[in-house]
C-alpha cells in the first residue's frame, strides 16, 4: 500500500499544480466560485475553462492520445482532481458529456464519428446531455414511452423526457427510445444520438425549489434522426444504455459543497453561547461523523480506481459515495444553519458566512439524492448487485410492453 | 499510489482465513464462553504461535519475522472475522508493540523475542473502573518503582505474564505519568466479569509490585498515547472483520429466510438495512486501510488516521452486530444461534481503547492541531 505518489505521480502533481497556480487562485475552505452550478451565467466560463484544460493536456486526461485525450492514467486523472479542487475555478458542465457520453461513444460509434465528437467534446465545444428519464420511467427507466419507428434510412420520434441536465445548453443529446412494444420492456429499447437543434424538440425548463432551473422537459413531436446516428443495434439500446449508466458514477473532481471541510470551518469561526462552536462536545461528534464519511468516500474512490487501473471495470460499489455524499450534504446545509440559529434563515450572500453556502445546498441539497439514481434505487443496487440479494418481484416480468398499462389499472 | 494490499499481503490473508475457518469456529469461540474456567483457546494460541503471528512485525533481531504494521493488519482482520479467543490483542497490538514504541535495548532483548514466540503473554493496564482515565483520575501509583493500587478491567490481566501500567509518579498531570512493566506472577488479579466471555479480564490489585520503567518517567503518558494510537488501527482490523462478519452472516439468512412466499432479502426493508451495514463496513474498511499505511510509513497525520480508523469501525461493527441480530428475528436472539457472539465482542472492542464519544472528540482535536500547524 502506498498513499504517496510515484516520482511519475510526482511530476504529473506539480506539472498540474504549477499550471492550475498560472490561471487560477488557491481556494480558501468556504469559498467557491462566484458563479454557481445551476446558474446558467456559468455556461460560457464553464467552457472557457475547460478550452483552456483542453489546450493544455489536462482533458480527458485517461483517454487515448488519438482522440484528444492525455493517454494517462485514472490516478492522473484524480490527481488532476484533487488539485483543481484547492483552486477556484468554475464548476464543470461536462459531467455528462465526458462521465458518461464520451466512454459509450467510444464504445459504440464508428471511428468517423468518434474522430468528429470526441475531441470537440474534450474540449468543450460541444456540450451533450442524457435524455433517459420519462414522467413515466424515471427509477424504471425501461419503462420509458418515447417512440423511435423506423423510416428507411431514418427514424422519427415521437414522445417527452424529463429531468434532462443541461438540455437548453447542449448541443447534442443521448437518447434511449422504444423501438418495439409487442416485446418485454428491456428488449423494444432502441439507442441514438442527436443535434439538440432538430427541429421538433421543444425544451422547456423546470423550476425547482432552489429557484434554478438545471433541469428540462424535452418534447419530440416527428423528430428525425438518421440511422447511422443509431448507438448499437435496434432493440439492444438497453444494453448501451448501461454503458452509459455504468459509466455515471465514476466522474471524479465534483466537490460536494458544504463538505466536511466547510462545516468545520464553519464551526471554527462561529461563536455560540459557550464559545466557539467547535468547543461544543454534540458538535464535535457530528464533525467526527462526517469527517470519517468524507475521508472514507474519498479513500474508497481511491480503492476502486487502484482496482481499476489493475484493468478492472467499474463495479456498482461506485453507489456507495453517491448515496453518502449526497445525504451528508443535506445534512451538513441543515447542520450549519442550526449553528447560525436565527440568522440562519437569511440567504442574503453579503451577509451569511461563506456567501449562503448552506442555504443554497439547503435548497438544491434535496435533488442530490433523487438524481442519478435515488437512494432507494443505489441501496437496492448494492443490495442485489453487491451482495447478490434477491431482486423484488417483478410483476412485469416476460410481459410485452404494450401489455403493461393494464397493470396500471 | 496504490491502495490496496500486495499480492504477498493479500496470500497472507488468503492463508490466514483458511488456517482460522479451520481452527476458530464458531464452536471454538462458544466452548470459551461456555466454559468459565476457560480463558482463552489454548491449543489455538498454540497453533497461531506455532505460524510465527505474534512476531509478524517484530524486527529479526529479536525473534519476529521483521514484516510490516500492514501485514500485522492483514492478520488482525481476519482475527477479527473469526472471533479468535486468544489474548493476541493485548500480547501483540498493545504489549509488544508498547515495547517496540518505549522500550530500552535491554528491554527488547530481554522480551521481545518471548513475546513473538507466544511463549509469554503481555497486556495493558491502564483502565481504573468506570469512566475516562486521565491524569487527574490515574489513581494506581509507583513510588520508587512499587506499584500500589487497582487496575480494571485488563484484558487478558488473568493470564498474562506480565502487564505494561500506567501510573503515577509525579503530579496529577501528564508530566506525572509513567509507565512500567510489571511481571504478574505475584500480584493478585481475579477474573472480572463482562458482556464478552470469549475475551477474558482481570481486576488487578498491585501491593507494592516491582516494576520496571518502560520509558522515561514522567513520559508515560504520551507513549501511552502513542500506543493506544497504533493498536488502534489494528483493532480497527479486528473490527472491521467483524463487520464484515456479521454483513456476511446477515447476507446468508437473508437469502434462505423465506416470509410471506418470498426470502426476506428480496424486501426492501431488510435488502436497504444491508446495503447501509455494507456501506459503513467499506468505509470503516477504507479509513482503516489509511491508518495501516499511516503507523507503516509513520506519516505525520498517523494521530488523525488513528482516530478516523477507530471511529469508523466502532460504529460499522456495532451497527452490523446489531442489524445481524435484527436480520435474523427472534432466532438472532437465541443463545444458540451465533448473533450474540459479535454483538458482544463489537460493543467490548468499541471500548476497549476508549469509547467513542472520546474518540471522536480526539479526532476533531487532532484535526484542530493539523489545521494549526
Amino acid at each position: 500500500m502506498d498513499f504517496n505518489d510515484t516520482l511519475a505521480e510526482a511530476e504529473f502533481r506539480a506539472e498540474a499544480r504549477d499550471w492550475l497556480a498560472s490561471q487560477a487562485p488557491k481556494r480558501e475552505p468556504g469559498q467557491s466560485y462566484e458563479v454557481r452550478r445551476g446558474d446558467d451565467a456559468l455556461v460560457p466560463h464553464a467552457k472557457d475553462w475547460q478550452a483552456k484544460k483542453f489546450e493544455a493536456g489536462f482533458a480527458g486526461i485517461n483517454l487515448p492520445k488519438e482522440y484528444g485525450g492525455r493517454g494517462a492514467t485514472r490516478i492522473e486523472q484524480i490527481i488532476f482532481g484533487q488539485e483543481e479542487a484547492t483552486f477556484v475555478t468554475p464548476p464543470s458542465i461536462f459531467g455528462i458529456s465526458h462521465g458518461m457520453v464520451v466512454p459509450t461513444l467510444l464504445a459504440f460509434a464508428t471511428e468517423e464519428q468518434k474522430q468528429k465528437f470526441v475531441p470537440a467534446t474534450l474540449k468543450g465545444d460541444e456540450v451533450w446531455c442524457q435524455l433517459f428519464s420519462e414522467p413515466g420511467g424515471g427509477s424504471d427507466l425501461a419503462g420509458l414511452r418515447t417512440r423511435s419507428a423506423r423510416d428507411g434510412d431514418e427514424w422519427t420520434i415521437n414522445g417527452q423526457k424529463i429531468w434532462t441536465s443541461g438540455a437548453h445548453y447542449a448541443d447534442r443529446g443521448v437518447l434511449v427510445t422504444r423501438s418495439d412494444a409487442s416485446v418485454e420492456k428491456h428488449k423494444g429499447l432502441t439507442y441514438f444520438f442527436l443535434d439538440m437543434k432538430s427541429p421538433g424538440i421543444d425544451i422547456r425548463p423546470i423550476k425547482q425549489i432552489s429557484g434554478a432551473s438545471n433541469f428540462n422537459e424535452v418534447f419530440f413531436v416527428d423528430v428525425r434522426i438518421p440511422d447511422n446516428q443509431r448507438l448499437g443495434k435496434e432493440g439492444e439500446g438497453w444494453r448501451v444504455a448501461l454503458t452509459t449508466l455504468m459509466n455515471e458514477r465514476v466522474e471524479t473532481g465534483v466537490r460536494p459543497a458544504p463538505d466536511f471541510e466547510d462545516i468545520f470551518a464553519l464551526a471554527r469561526n462561529l461563536l455560540i453561547e459557550s464559545g466557539p462552536a467547535i468547543a461544543d462536545a454534540a458538535i464535535r461528534e457530528q464533525l467526527a461523523d462526517w469527517y470519517i464519511q468524507t475521508q472514507g468516500v474519498k479513500l474508497t474512490r481511491l480503492r476502486t480506481m487502484t482496482a481499476l487501473s489493475r484493468g478492472q471495470q467499474p463495479g456498482p460499489e461506485n453507489s456507495i459515495a453517491k448515496v453518502v455524499t449526497s445525504s451528508k450534504r443535506q445534512r451538513i446545509a441543515h447542520f450549519g444553519m442550526d449553528l447560525m440559529d436565527m440568522g440562519g434563515i437569511m440567504r442574503d450572500r453579503d451577509a451569511i458566512p461563506m456567501q449562503a453556502l448552506f442555504q443554497d445546498a439547503m435548497l438544491d441539497a434535496p435533488g442530490n439524492r433523487i438524481a442519478a439514481g435515488t437512494d432507494e434505487i443505489l441501496r437496492n443496487v448494492i443490495g442485489e448487485r453487491v451482495l447478490g440479494l434477491p431482486r423484488e418481484v417483478r410483476v412485469d416480468k416476460d410481459k410485452p410492453f404494450s401489455d403493461l398499462a393494464a397493470l396500471e389499472k | 499510489m496504490n491502495f490496496d494490499f500486495s499480492d504477498d499481503q493479500r496470500m497472507l490473508r488468503d492463508q490466514a482465513r483458511k488456517f482460522l475457518t479451520d481452527q476458530s469456529p464458531p464452536r471454538v469461540v462458544r466452548n470459551v464462553l461456555e466454559d468459565s474456567a476457560k480463558a482463552y483457546d489454548d491449543t489455538l494460541w498454540g497453533d497461531m504461535a506455532a505460524l510465527g503471528w505474534m512476531g509478524t512485525a517484530v524486527p529479526e533481531e529479536y525473534g519476529g519475522a521483521g514484516l510490516c504494521p500492514e501485514d500485522l493488519c492483514v492478520l488482525a482482520e481476519e482475527l477479527g472475522r473469526s472471533l479468535a479467543p486468544t489474548p493476541f490483542s493485548s500480547s501483540v497490538y498493545l504489549a509488544t508493540e508498547a515495547i517496540l514504541v518505549a522500550g530500552s535495548e535491554a528491554q527488547k532483548q530481554k522480551y521481545l523475542p518471548d513475546l513473538a514466540m507466544g511463549e509469554t503473554i503481555g497486556c495493558f493496564a491502564l483502565a481504573e473502573g468506570v469512566g475516562v482515565p486521565t491524569p487527574r483520575t490515574i489513581s494506581v501509583t509507583a513510588s520508587n518503582s512499587a506499584l500500589n493500587g487497582v487496575k480494571e478491567p485488563v484484558a487478558d490481566g488473568d493470564v498474562a505474564t506480565f502487564a505494561v501500567v500506567l501510573a503515577r509518579t509525579g503530579d496529577a498531570d501528564e508530566r506525572g505519568m509513567s509507565l512500567f512493566i510489571v511481571d504478574l506472577s505475584d500480584v493478585e488479579r481475579e477474573p472480572v466479569e463482562t458482556i464478552d466471555p470469549t475475551r477474558s479480564h482481570a481486576r488487578i490489585t498491585f501491593n507494592g509490585a516491582q516494576g520496571e520503567l518502560l520509558g522515561a518517567e514522567g513520559e508515560g503518558w504520551d507513549l501511552a498515547q502513542k500506543i493506544i494510537d497504533r493498536a488502534a488501527v489494528y483493532f480497527a482490523f479486528e473490527q472491521v472483520g467483524g463487520a464484515q462478519a456479521s454483513l456476511d452472516m446477515a447476507v446468508d439468512y437473508a437469502k434462505n429466510r423465506f416470509a410471506f412466499g418470498r426470502p426476506i432479502g428480496s424486501y426492501q426493508a431488510i435488502k436497504h438495512k444491508l446495503a447501509d451495514m455494507y456501506i459503513a463496513t467499506e468505509l470503516a474498511r477504507s479509513n482503516a486501510y489509511y491508518g495501516a499505511w499511516a503507523i507503516t510509513t509513520g506519516a505525520p497525520d498517523v494521530a488523525v488516521a488513528a482516530a478516523a480508523a477507530r471511529v469508523a469501525a466502532s460504529e460499522a461493527f456495532n451497527h452490523s452486530a446489531r442489524e445481524n441480530i435484527q436480520t435474523h428475528g427472534g432466532m438472532g436472539f437465541t443463545w444458540e444461534f451465533d448473533c450474540h457472539m459479535y454483538y458482544r465482542r463489537a460493543k467490548l472492542l468499541s471500548l476497549a481503547l476508549g469509547g467513542e464519544r472520546r474518540w471522536k472528540d480526539r479526532l476533531i482535536s487532532q484535526l484542530e492541531a493539523r489545521n494549526a500547524a
